[in-house]
């Protein structure tokens, strides 16, 4: 535990779900009062000195309904604010200036019924962050009008069972558009979380896809030292989660970013930065990303979801097996939670079962 | 032979009547049936009592395969019982719904859900209907 203290970590998701667009218009991201589509989601997530950072930007690309999405958390948040403006810009350029721009819809969100934790409310985005199990989360966004995909339960249940903290973000186009946003614009989102625990969750892109669908992120790690990941990557090139670049992040880098808004937490030198590209489909990606950075190379089997926490002795059913070479035996000790990043997934969608 | 599935039958029959309708519990579980796989005697009328553990609504439709492929392509959202093996379960919820496999009927029947990507994600278990 002691360890974690030292090491901190930055984790960028940008999803890029190109090929799961169409299925999750279908699904669901369609109300009675028009049509909203998420067209883009980064997220930043980091930690450093036991405390997660956590960045996220939700883009709509127009329409009159409401939606929203569920990111699974790896503790309770003491604040939820309007993040910086450039951070998530910066950090893609940094790592990948040739980025196309990536179309990602969204994703959402356990106890016998969700304990809410805070409520607050950014530009057109009602944040709550919520406790409870996956049926609880699910009961609660159901509750609120938002249906959720046939795969919904057990990803929730999957996230649930390690922590029961989530969360939800519904984005009121309507207000949106009162506020003169336009297509396009993003909010950011940021998250300052005291944990322990640091994983990305991965799983959750799939969430609401076939098994066949593409799923496509960027993921960019800044850490105090190299990290160690679970699944080990696959070489740079290959598909699966493949890890494109691992070096030191610059000075000029982390410079640009503690001269954002909210990001004074980031160190000013030292940092490891690693850019992992995820391109493969919602079948295969079964598992998180377990991250370790105190220099011991054993990220957790459980926090890379590779192992149930209710029966630890059980693996998880593995479509494949995790590219790279042959996983260390880790304890549990994660940073970060770059999961959210992943904002796509869940897709809570307008109940419109009827349609 | 006639003789045969008759005093067969009646045997069912009458053991059906002495048990009166049998019970089987039938789980909703991340958008699965527990158990897949029901085993019925023909003439028996089971009464299914369906729990719904997910967050999400759920159906259960007892059929050949035609009464599937309509239910898959229909529009039907909510059933309340009125048929006998259709039944809706709403979240969290639980529902009840007796059929009776009638003698010399198929010898499986499906049950599914049809709700939108329910049935393609694998909701959907077998009765096996026979007196071995």
């Amino acid at each position: 535990m002691a360890r974690r203290g030292i090491v901190g970590l930055l984790a960028l998701l940008v999803v890029v779900l190109l090929g799961a667009q169409p299925a999750l218009a279908c699904g669901g991201l369609v109300g009675p009062g028009g049509t909203v589509q998420l067209a883009r989601t980064t997220t930043l997530a980091g930690y450093h000195q036991g405390v997660e950072h956590y960045l996220t930007s939700f883009t709509y690309s127009g329409g009159g309904a409401k939606f929203g999405s569920i990111v699974p958390l790896p503790g309770v948040p003491t604040d939820v604010s309007k993040g910086g403006e450039w951070t998530l810009q910066r950090l893609i350029r940094e790592t990948q200036p040739q980025l196309e721009a990536a179309a990602a819809p969204a994703a959402f969100g356990a106890r016998s019924s969700a304990e809410v934790l805070l409520k607050t409310r950014v530009d057109a985005l009602d944040i709550t962050i919520l406790r409870g199990g996956g049926k609880a989360v699910g009961d609660w966004a159901r509750e609120r009008g938002f249906g959720l995909s046939v795969d919904a339960p057990e990803v929730l249940d999957f996230y649930a069972d390690r922590s029961p903290i989530f969360m939800a973000a519904s984005f009121d186009a309507r207000a949106a558009s009162a506020r003169g946003q336009r297509l396009g614009d993003g909010t950011p989102i940021q998250l300052t979380i005291p944990t322990a625990d640091a994983w990305v969750p991965l799983r959750i892109l799939g969430l609401g896809h076939q098994p066949s669908d593409a799923i496509q992120a960027d993921l960019y790690l800044l850490t105090d030292r190299r990290p160690a990941l679970l699944p080990a990557p696959a070489a740079a090139g290959q598909p699966g989660v493949a890890l494109e670049r691992s070096q030191p992040a610059s000075e000029l880098l982390l410079a640009d970013l503690r001269a954002d808004k909210g990001m004074s937490w980031v160190p000013a030198s030292g940092m490891w930065l690693s850019y992992l590209r995820i391109d493969t489909t919602a079948g295969r990606l079964f598992h998180d990303l377990a991250v370790d950075t105190s220099g011991r190379g054993s990220p957790s089997p459980v926090a890379a979801g590779l192992v149930d926490p209710t029966e630890p002795l059980r693996p998880v059913p593995a479509p494949t097996p995790p590219a790279g070479g042959p996983a260390p035996v880790w304890p549990w000790l994660a940073v970060g939670l770059a999961g959210a990043t992943i904002v796509a997934a869940v897709a809570l969608r307008a109940r419109a079962r009827a349609s | 032979m006639a003789a045969l599935t008759l005093a067969g039958g009646l045997t069912l029959l009458h053991a059906a009547a002495g048990q009166a309708t049998q019970t089987v519990v039938v789980t909703m579980h991340h958008s699965r049936f527990q158990p897949e796989v029901v085993r019925v005697a023909p003439g028996t009328t089971v009464r299914f009592l369906l729990r719904n553990t997910d967050p999400i609504d759920h159906e259960f439709i007892l059929g050949d395969d035609a009464v599937q492929r309509r239910h898959e392509q229909g529009r039907q959202r909510e059933h309340h019982g009125e048929v006998p093996g259709e039944v809706s379960v709403a979240a969290g919820g639980q529902a009840a719904t007796t059929y009776t496999f009638r003698q010399g009927g198929p010898a499986s029947l499906q049950f599914a859900c049809h709700l939108p990507g329910h049935y393609a994600y694998g909701m959907r278990g077998v009765a096996l209907v026979s007196s071995g």
